[in-house]
């Protein structure tokens, strides 16, 4: 334990929790428009295979995040135009979207299995880069790492501090009296929607532009599915989610480092089996507030 | 009655019946891989085996591979499905699809299997594998000398005689060339996952290794070394030449084109006999991927040196006084190891932190 | 303009008939995806929906379908059952996995004993694995109130560690040089689950998932089981009105359905897959998911598509052997069924409208 180096790890955790923040605050903001999108793991892959393909063509990652968070938003259609126009029941469509992701993504990817990406620069911010402890640990990052932090706090501005924000929450909570009221319910679900394929796009981008860097089958493993257990954890709230994105990274990075430091006692395996115990009892204490009152519950304007 | 046996009364009528049909001129070679060929690493140089094969035989060949196959029932039914078709040779390219080439080899007496990596053997079913262990040492020696902080990271793949082997011979010639050096493993439990190997690497580097060795498939370690800055690595199973000259100092390249070309041979000629083959350095079959410029020219020259000293049979890099891990003796000065314990090598040798995963 | 208006009652006509037009229009845009990738589409859906029935070797891959078909279909019959109840049994994998080990620790326990009694003794093994793992997300959420969806998920994952220490550590091989992975059980008299008739590929895991559709289309049309589960899943407050005491209906859905889950995995690894490996699972706990889906959560439904769903795995494996068709296309294929089934079953419930709607 003492060979490991506490900056590095924090340092470590940040950049391993960022790809599970960004999906994670767009199904935050899904969730709270009352849909149930289970298929962030589809449309991470599709994210990490369309940034990847952008970014090597182009030459530029930036445009391959743009690219990322477009793909995922168009993949995210297909599910919101089946659960919000064909009103399917959005568990199983959101299962075949992780199912028809992973495929697309690998198909689409074929050509780019071992091929180098553009590097993606770490940000250099001079002087907050060198405060002592915090300055590397928070301030050597790559932008991306920022960008995400800053859509967390806008997320917070917009549901708590905004018209429309409120609206979306009211669609959320009861979705029969908002349409009563005259709101837009299948509009704002499916531009929410959007926005959590977006988001999740830009983060398996992350996965395949910075954390690894290069494209693979299958190379969110799971990702998505962390995302949708940190949302619930943070009982719909985007302070708690970084909390919980950092809590998930750091259970993560822990096992790793403690592995790479030599002389660790416990059995590999159990430290590999913690952060999933770790989410899971993290969900069982500290438990859930209430769910949006819609959630999940197909909409169809009867009146 | 146990399943296999049922189902080879039950598939033997038909498996001579299309032996049968499917006599026409060509040669017909079957690879079932267990992982993409794009991944430049395990799979992608047995598929280079394949394209050598077509192109030594051109039409007197037809190949066919299928990817991605999971271990278990589902590699049965394709080898099955690619005995049915005709094929005469079919290389099975993981030690998972062990059990699947012994049942289908057992269906199909008349095709015949080249397992790697496997230990069972049968009248049509070869094994073969190649002595990694020997590039290792190589590796080891470069990694010994260059390491600045005399940590050196192991991403190993499964804790399975193979990779402890590697790992043994690795630190066996570091600690030679610098008594100080410690290894520190992270095991990936996977030979492919791109993100899980950057992860290994990049705690590996936090924890202050400037050198990194693995048994994993990916480029993604050379990917983490090289945004790191001062560190280096080896290429791993293909030479990974985009990483060169540094952190990719050197690699090490499994070549099995020449052992395909014969066997296919063998099937061509009808001489083909079932053996079990772990050549090394001396056949070609591991290689050592150019030394680039980054390291001093006394190592690479010491580097070189010992490579040809074990093709020639001069050095092996399992020589005694050796001890295992807790102490007890294992080799006498200048015994030499078996192959047998080697096959089966599951301690570590004296010196080595850790404990192998149980 | 186009709307949708609710049908007094879901439409028969419809409920039989969305199937059959989901695998046509699948077939159409499948054909299109594979004629995009170069590939001749009638001789690709030729070779995924014709050979593996009726094509030169279909002897051989006819009764593969039934071995692929059968953990499918008694893990998708245990989850319908939760489904149906709105109770989201999303970690059947773990649970298959879990009941694996429990099965081949009893069978090699016994090792190298001959007895009758070992089989029964793995198959409660294996039941009771797949029990104990799906009762941790049924409690939590009866006790807690924890979403059982995620919980069950995380345990998969546990489960995946698990199996690989099990495969390296305990019920490592000791005749096997060191590789990971335990002795070979089909090769075991007393604990292979061995072809019970040459040439059809059933084996007593088959066979219980026949049972189980029999069983499970009783129990759901006659069975109290079946109505308090239905009502549950259609209200919540009247099913608690009529008695149902949601706590005990989560723990029944969740315990039966690892229970069956498990027993999959036990039928699994005593046969067609022979010994426990560190990838012994290869999805089919996430494949009954799809399965469920696709045969509308019925008994009956569910039994054709697992064969569906066993014919486009097969399918497409020749079509990749034969054809060198990409295993991802396959993957997008199969995700393309259900969401087509998704979308035409709307028209179960509803019906398309056009024009204005009339003024109330």
């Amino acid at each position: 334990m003492s060979n490991i180096d506490p900056i590095l790890l924090l340092s470590a955790i940040i950049v391993v929790s960022t790809p599970i923040l960004l999906a994670a605050i767009g199904e935050l903001v899904v969730e709270r428009a009352g849909v149930l999108n289970l298929g962030v793991e589809g449309m991470m892959i599709t994210g990490a295979v369309c940034g990847f393909v952008v970014a090597t063509a182009t030459g530029s990652p930036w445009l391959g995040f743009a690219g990322a968070a477009l793909g995922g938003a168009l993949l995210s259609m297909v599910f919101g135009i089946l659960t919000q126009l064909f009103l399917s029941n959005q568990v199983a469509t959101g299962l075949a979207l992780t199912l028809f992701g992973l495929g697309l993504s690998a198909l689409l990817g074929q050509g780019y299995i071992g091929v180098k990406g553009p590097v993606v620069p770490d940000l250099y911010l001079p002087g907050l880069r060198d405060i002592p402890f915090l300055g590397p640990v928070m301030f050597r990052h790559d932008a991306m790492v920022y960008i995400a932090l800053l859509i967390v706090a806008l997320v917070w501005l917009f549901l708590n501090r905004t018209r429309a924000g409120r609206v979306l929450r009211a669609v959320g909570e009861n979705h029969d009296a908002a349409h009563a009221l005259g709101y837009k319910v299948v509009r704002l679900r499916l531009a929410a929607i959007a926005f959590g394929g977006a988001c999740a796009g830009l983060g398996g981008a992350y996965l395949s532009l910075v954390r690894v860097p290069q494209w693979t089958e299958g190379m969110t493993a799971g990702a998505g599915w962390i995302a949708l257990a940190i949302v619930v954890f943070a009982s719909w709230r985007p302070g708690r989610l970084v909390l919980g994105a950092w809590l998930f990274g750091g259970a993560t990075a822990l096992q790793l480092a403690l592995q790479a430091s030599g002389g660790v006692q416990i059995p590999i395996e159990y430290l590999q089996m913690a952060p999933y115990l770790a989410t899971i009892l993290v969900l069982v204490i500290l438990r859930a507030g209430r769910a949006p009152g819609s959630l999940g519950r197909p909409f169809h304007a009867s009146s | 009655m146990t399943f296999k046996t049922v189902l080879l009364g039950a598939t033997a009528a038909a498996a001579f019946a299309t032996g049968a049909v499917a006599q026409d001129d060509k040669t017909k070679v079957g690879f079932i891989y267990v992982g993409p060929v794009g991944d430049l690493g395990w799979t992608y140089q047995h598929d280079q085996g394949r394209l050598a094969v077509e192109e030594e035989y051109g039409d007197k060949v037809e190949t066919f591979y299928v990817e991605s196959v999971p271990e278990g029932p589902d590699a049965e039914r394709v080898l099955t499905q690619m005995a049915l078709q005709g094929a005469d040779l079919i290389f099975t390219t993981s030690f998972g699809f062990m059990e699947a080439t012994m049942n289908v080899a057992q269906k199909f007496p008349d095709v015949k299997f080249e397992h790697a990596t496997g230990y069972q053997r049968a009248d049509n079913v070869s094994t073969y594998s190649a002595r990694f262990y020997e590039g290792r040492a190589v590796q080891g020696l470069i990694a010994g000398e260059m390491t600045e902080s005399n940590i050196i990271g192991y991403i190993g793949s499964y804790p399975i005689p193979e990779v402890i082997r590697g790992i043994n011979a690795a630190y066996i010639q570091a600690k030679k060339v610098n008594p100080e050096v410690e290894f520190r493993v992270v095991w990936a439990y996977t030979w492919f996952d791109p993100a899980k190997e950057a992860e290994a690497a990049k705690a590996l580097i936090d924890a202050g290794a400037d050198v990194i060795l693995q048994h994993t498939d990916s480029t993604a370690p050379q990917a983490a070394a090289q945004e790191a800055g001062d560190v280096i690595t080896f290429g791993q199973a293909s030479d990974m030449l985009d990483y060169a000259p540094k952190p990719r100092v050197s690699s090490i390249i499994d070549n099995w084109n020449q052992y395909y070309i014969d066997r296919v041979g063998a099937v061509i000629d009808g001489t083909w006999e079932s053996k079990d083959t772990w050549d090394g350095i001396d056949a070609g079959m591991v290689e050592i991927g150019e030394i680039t410029d980054a390291v001093p020219a006394e190592v690479k020259e010491a580097a070189l040196a010992l490579k040809d000293a074990i093709a020639a049979g001069e050095v092996h890099p399992f020589t005694g006084p050796l001890k295992k891990q807790d102490g007890s003796d294992w080799l006498a000065e200048g015994e030499v190891a078996d192959d047998a314990t080697l096959a089966g090598m599951n301690f570590y040798v004296e010196g080595l932190t850790g404990e192998i995963p149980q | 303009m186009i709307r949708l208006e609710r049908r007094p009652e879901p439409s028969r006509a419809w409920t039989l008939a969305t199937p059959f037009v989901a695998v046509a229009l699948t077939m159409v845009a499948g054909g299109l995806l594979f004629a995009l990738l170069g590939k001749d589409p009638i001789e690709a859906i030729r070779t995924i929906f014709w050979d593996p029935l009726f094509g030169d070797f279909a002897s051989y891959s006819r009764p593969q379908l039934l071995v692929k078909a059968g953990p499918l279909i008694l893990i998708a019959i245990g989850l319908s059952l939760g489904f149906r109840a709105g109770i989201w049994n999303i970690g059947a994998e773990g649970q298959y996995i879990l009941g694996a080990i429990f099965a081949a620790a009893t069978g090699l326990a016994f090792y190298p004993a001959e007895s009758w009694l070992i089989f029964p003794a793995m198959i409660l093994a294996g039941a009771l694995g797949g029990l104990l793992w799906a009762m941790i997300p049924a409690l939590l959420r009866v006790r807690f109130g924890t979403n059982e969806v995620l919980v069950s998920l995380m345990l998969v994952y546990v489960a995946e560690a698990l199996l690989a220490s099990m495969a390296l550590g305990l019920l490592r091989n000791p005749d096997g040089m060191g590789f990971p992975g335990s002795r070979n059980l089909a090769q075991y008299p007393s604990a292979a689950n061995p072809e019970l008739i040459a040439g059809t590929g059933m084996h007593w895991g088959v066979v219980l998932a026949l049972v189980a559709v029999i069983v499970g289309q009783v129990v759901m049309t006659r069975h109290q089981l079946g109505f308090r589960v239905r009502l549950a899943g259609q209200s919540p407050r009247a099913a608690v009105f009529g008695g149902v005491n949601p706590s005990w209906l989560v723990v029944v859905c969740m315990g039966l359905s690892g229970a069956l889950a498990g027993l999959a995995g036990m039928f699994e690894v005593a046969g067609p897959a022979g010994r426990l490996g560190i990838d012994f699972n290869v999805g089919y706990g996430f494949t009954a998911i799809i399965v469920a889906f696709l045969g509308r959560l019925n008994p009956i439904g569910i039994l054709l598509a697992g064969l569906l769903m066993a014919l486009t795995y097969i399918g497409g494996e020749l079509a990749q052997l034969q054809m060198n068709l990409p295993l991802a296309a396959i993957q997008m294929f199969q995700g393309m069924l259900l969401f087509f089934l998704l979308a035409i079953d709307v028209l179960t419930n509803f019906s398309f409208r056009f024009g204005r709607r009339a003024v109330a």
